[in-house]
């Protein structure tokens, strides 16, 4: 039914585009004055006028009716029982539309439920109706108020062109409300989380087993478990412990390859090898993880075992060990870019004394590229702590406190993911402590990120 | 005067050690590229494939007189009961089977939806059925995966799911020549099944288009028209700055953190559908978006002043000047933004994980409001199977899900080759 | 007469299918200032760059004909590079010292080379080359700051003290005082009348002033061609060819 209103929206504003256009050229033949804007944009002045705030209008109502359905159609079980949780809401409130699409999951069907599923048809239907009735009243009335207002003095130019403006203005807000959106996302759900968790067991807690909390019939929950419950610090070492070994795979090859593509490779070799290894940076994350778990973790197992070691299906070192592939091009493209701003003269002046070309890389080349180098590995770093299908098909689930790369770990990303894929209550601890960790997540990237940026700015400025 | 002293062949030594380390890294990146492509079509293109079995079924056992299968409507078809008739026309292939359990493992050669392509071929052909046809049923996951070769033979029978009295059946039938090798089209065009030789990715290719086109709708407006905003008309003050530092963090958070928003604010406080590419969609616009901003604003800034300045000189508006002549001149460069950015969306998995589209859904999505899954998220949910037949099937959609991105890969190449203009 | 330190024969340069340089014989002598002029783009500093073989690092260059230094040929395959510039200083247009304290500047290439074994030695090299470049009294005091600190012309003159420190017998200058001020020139072109004493000194220029000043020959180049080598006196004032004649009055360039 929405995208009938919106369609209907459209032909009204389409209509009004022809009048106030019809209108102009009347007005232009009929008067000898001069018309300040050219005919079309009097179209668009009737159709700013008839699409944009009625679509406003349907859209405040489509936001409201969910909430005002449920108080109307629940009103009746909230006076039988006040302290009725969210998440009953929800269930009684899906037993009811099922039930009055036909589709019946119980054999019995309480008669309380029977009328509110007739009260929820009513209010539907009166809430359709009403929308209907109110956006197309809203877009006819304010076309005919445009209609009424184009006069051979009125500047529609300018008006359309503030609209764009606005409108312009209003796409790049969106970059900010997402911003905001997140953070948002996250405080409201960690606050609650250190409500009930105090802070500092989740930062430096040794044991995290949220599986054991679930809230409990009665709603309340038993304190003794949530006491150790969730203790972060295993996932941040397992994640330091899988994001290091990546580094250990990426930052040589990374370097070395960019090193190579930057100053031995002759441009032929370089126009293509380059694309081929930043293939390495478009393919999916998920068929990394698919690699990692079943082609890479049983050859790290197998080989290890011959070594003598205890390696376990799922090692940090087979995740790490294919995340260090993936982010070789982050690397790589990175620090070649910043090797070519080195300026060509300081090669040369140490061509010119004699120095060979490796000498000129390790020596005057890497030392001068040092800031953008390392600002290349902080943001590499704060990918691959932010990576998370590879971690979750093939590092571990269990956290335990590991520097062991034969050792399964598990990371924050994992646990994010194993917490809130499919179904899960949302009021529980629980949930609640996936965004917590997905706080720390956001706020130790931006910070990498923060940094790295900086760095690599100051470092283009002084070759600028 | 120039000889090679004894230190100067120490360093050229050492510049060797040094190439050589450099030319290892390299071509171990490289090597790794041709390993992980090798794996992935190896193990992925028997997928395309499946086996099939060819049984006799005596249709004029349903009705005497077949001709009167035309005048059933295919609804009327699908209602028959046909599954005792079914079991028998596969028992037909080996009649002095007498025992019942032996008679099962028979059964559990075929996939278990031979009643239905009994039916379907019914209803494909029922305007000329003869009293008895040679119906190719699917064969089931195992026995797929020994014709494949996938499944070793020579493991111990407790050992292996296919069992020595099956094997020895599907060898007599390959004897007579009833075994064909088929082109899996139904691979391609259904949904998922918990059964491996049915299983399709056709509900994930929709959902996966369903998605990206949200995101096109979406973020490639907001995108350009954010850029365009941001690069011509702000001017540059605190608020600004704010934006642009804005965007260029957002371009940087990990994709988790936008399943966690999506989850946080479009399911929970929007109230959105769950599991549905719409969901899917808004929260990889969002991701998208810096993407496609920072690459707009870039081909933007490569728009010379000139430009700008010829178009106000004869009188134009800014807005004039802006849309008329510099927007068209940097849309190329918007364009393959956009369909880089898409690319990256159209990989993308653990936001969606948050949002429910990990959902097993058999059928093919028709709307962006229905329940899906997409094609990395079904990548996803295969390797997790423990079955040996979604091995290939992971596979499989990693490589179509590949060629896909090759395919968007190349279309912004060709626009920037074909477009660009060099200032 | 001294005698012939660097003697080059039929040099032709090509960048990819461009040709820059024509046919190019020239001698230059030892322990004087061989200068070399023309307007810009005429090859005089490809031809410069001919004598250290540091055309190499351009991939597409190609070098062509014959250049040998006390009668080495630097082009055979057994002749290291290294080696060579070594032997072979070279000063740049614009001063490019590395981005390290002025000390590792200079200890640059004595490191490299093996020439020193301890602290004391490369100290006494640092303090040698700096005098000899006339820098020490002015950056004694803070040898272990930052070389791009120093100003445009101290900067100049460490990357001589830089090229001079590892004893070569060649100095190459590109056009070395041309980003610099009328002072700072002027202390880098009585540095060389003191340093050609040690060293063969070739300069490109494009200030014939600077020529007159500073060089005992002149070789004036024209569109990729060796138009005149003769005495800087002979060319300044009796020049053999009539394009040499019109350069240097002025008439184009």
């Amino acid at each position: 039914m929405g995208l009938f209103l919106i369609l209907l929206i459209l032909t009204i504003g389409a209509f009004g585009f022809f009048i106030g256009r019809l209108k102009a050229i009347k007005l232009r033949s009929a008067s000898q004055k001069k018309i300040t804007s050219l005919n079309h944009y009097y179209g668009y002045y009737i159709a700013i006028f008839a699409i944009v705030p009625s679509l406003l209008v349907f859209l405040a109502i489509t936001a409201f009716q969910g909430y005002i359905v449920e108080v109307y159609v629940l009103s009746d079980f909230i006076d039988l029982n006040p302290n009725l949780l969210a998440s009953d809401k929800n269930l009684l409130l899906a037993q009811i539309i099922n039930t009055s699409e036909g589709i019946k999951l119980f054999d019995e069907i309480s008669p309380l439920i029977t009328d509110a599923v007739d009260k929820y048809i009513y209010i539907e239907e009166l809430i359709d109706t009403l929308t209907y009735v109110i956006v197309l009243s809203v877009a006819g009335l304010l076309s005919l108020f445009a209609y009424v207002k184009i006069k051979s003095n009125l500047d529609s130019r300018k008006f359309v062109e503030s609209f764009l403006l606005i409108l312009f203005f209003t796409c790049s807000l969106v970059a900010i409300m997402t911003t905001v959106g997140i953070i948002f996302s996250l405080l409201y759900e960690t606050l609650k989380f250190f409500s009930q968790v105090p802070i500092t067991d989740f930062l430096f807690g040794l044991n995290w087993s949220p599986q054991r909390v679930f809230v409990r019939d009665s709603g309340d929950l038993d304190t003794r478990d949530l006491q150790n419950a969730f203790g972060a610090l295993p996932l941040f070492a397992g994640t330091f412990l899988i994001a290091f070994i990546a580094m250990c795979v990426a930052i040589p090859v990374g370097l070395m390859t960019a090193i190579y593509l930057a100053e031995y490779a002759s441009p032929n070799l370089r126009d293509w090898a380059k694309p081929i290894i930043e293939i390495l940076a478009g393919i999916p994350t998920v068929v990394y993880g698919f690699f990692a778990a079943l082609t890479v973790a049983p050859i790290v197992r197998d080989l290890g075992q011959n070594a003598g070691f205890t390696v376990s299906s799922e090692s940090a070192l087979a995740a790490g060990f294919v995340m260090g592939i993936m982010i070789i091009p982050f690397v790589s493209s990175l620090s070649d870019d910043v090797i070519n701003s080195v300026p060509q003269s300081l090669r040369e002046g140490s061509y010119a004394m004699g120095a060979t070309k490796s000498e000129t890389i390790r020596k005057v080349l890497l030392p001068a590229a040092l800031p953008g180098i390392v600002g290349s590995f902080l943001l590499a770093v704060s990918r691959a702590i932010g990576e998370t299908m590879i971690v979750v098909m093939a590092a571990g689930l269990a956290a335990k406190l590991t520097a062991n790369p034969f050792d399964a770990a598990t990371t924050i990303t994992t646990q994010i993911v194993v917490i809130l894929i499919g179904d899960q209550e949302f009021d529980s601890p629980k949930t609640q402590a996936a965004f917590a960790l997905g706080l720390t997540l956001f706020i130790v990237t931006l910070l990498l990120n923060f940094i790295a940026l900086q760095v690599v700015k100051k470092y283009t400025e002084r070759y600028d | 005067m120039f000889d090679v002293s004894a230190n100067l062949k120490k360093r050229l030594k050492s510049e060797r050690r040094f190439q050589i380390l450099c030319i290892t890294a390299i071509s171990f990146a490289l090597i790794f590229v041709l390993i992980l492509f090798l794996n992935i079509f190896s193990s992925g293109y028997s997928a395309f494939y499946k086996t099939t079995i060819a049984i006799e079924v005596d249709y004029s056992q349903v009705i005497e007189d077949t001709s009167q299968f035309a005048t059933m409507s295919d609804d009327e078809i699908n209602k028959l009961d046909l599954f005792r008739f079914s079991k028998k026309s596969i028992y037909s292939l080996f009649p002095d089977i007498e025992d019942r359990k032996e008679k099962k493992l028979l059964i559990r050669i075929f996939s278990i939806e031979y009643e239905d392509e009994i039916k379907q071929f019914l209803i494909k052909n029922k305007e000329n059925i003869n009293k008895i046809e040679t119906v190719y049923l699917t064969a089931s996951d195992d026995v797929d995966q020994v014709r494949k070769g996938n499944y070793p033979r020579d493991l111990p029978e407790e050992r292996r799911r296919i069992k020595d009295i099956q094997l020895e059946y599907y060898d007599i039938l390959e004897n007579n020549g009833r075994v064909k090798y088929v082109f899996n089209i139904p691979f391609l065009t259904r949904g998922d099944s918990r059964e491996p030789e049915l299983a399709g990715v056709g509900g994930s290719i929709v959902g996966s288009f369903l998605t990206i086109i949200t995101v096109l709708i979406l973020s490639f407006p907001i995108g350009i028209l954010a850029a365009v905003y941001l690069q011509e008309f702000a001017r540059s003050n605190r608020f600004t700055d704010f934006i642009e530092i804005n965007i260029n963090n957002l371009a940087a958070v990990p994709s988790i953190v936008f399943g966690l928003l999506g989850l946080g604010i479009i399911l929970n406080v929007f109230g959105l559908p769950r599991s549905t590419p719409l969901v899917g969609g808004i929260v990889l616009s969002l991701m998208t978006l810096p993407t496609i901003i920072i690459a707009t604003r870039a081909s933007l800034r490569a728009v010379p002043p000139s430009i700008r300045e010829g178009a106000l000189a004869v009188g134009a508006t800014k807005m004039q000047a802006v849309m008329h002549h510099v927007v068209p001149l940097a849309m190329p460069g918007a364009l393959t933004g956009t369909i880089i950015g898409l690319a990256q969306a159209l990989g993308e998995t653990a936001p969606l994980l948050l949002i429910g589209m990990v959902a097993f859904v058999v059928d093919v999505p028709s709307s962006p409001l229905d329940a899906s899954a997409s094609l990395p998220v079904q990548v996803y949910l295969w390797a997790e199977s423990a079955e040996r037949g979604y091995v290939e099937k992971t596979s499989a959609t990693i490589m179509l899900l590949l060629g896909f991105l090759i395919l968007l890969n190349l279309a912004a190449v060709l626009i920037r080759r074909k477009f660009e203009t060099k200032w | 007469m001294n005698k012939v330190k660097i003697s080059a024969k039929n040099i032709d340069v090509f960048y990819g299918d461009k040709q820059a340089l024509f046919d190019v014989s020239m001698d230059m002598y030892e322990k004087e200032v061989t200068a070399l002029i023309g307007p810009s783009g005429c090859g005089k500093s490809t031809f410069l760059r001919c004598i250290n073989r540091m055309n190499d690092v351009i991939d597409i260059c190609s070098v062509k004909g014959n250049v040998s230094i006390d009668g080495h040929d630097i082009y055979d395959k057994s002749i290291r590079v290294e080696s060579l510039r070594e032997n072979v200083g070279m000063v740049f247009q614009k001063p490019n010292p590395f981005p390290k304290s002025i000390y590792e500047n200079i200890a640059y290439g004595p490191r490299i080379h093996g020439m020193a074994n301890s602290k004391t030695d490369i100290d006494e090299i640092v303090e040698n080359s700096l005098q000899k470049a006339a820098l020490f009294d002015e950056v004694k005091d803070r040898l272990h700051q930052p070389g791009t600190g120093l100003s445009g012309g101290q900067q100049q003159r460490l990357c001589i003290a830089r090229a001079i420190s590892v004893n070569p017998e060649i100095i190459l200058m590109d056009e070395p005082c041309s980003a610099l001020d009328p002072i700072a020139t002027a202390k880098i072109e009585e540095l060389m009348n003191e340093l050609k004493k040690e060293f063969t000194i070739i300069i490109v220029t494009h200030s014939m002033q600077q020529a007159a000043r500073v060089s005992t020959k002149t070789g004036f180049f024209h569109l990729g061609k060796l138009i005149e080598v003769d005495s800087t006196e002979t060319i300044f004032s009796n020049p053999g060819n009539q394009k040499t004649q019109d350069y240097i009055t002025g008439r184009f360039g």
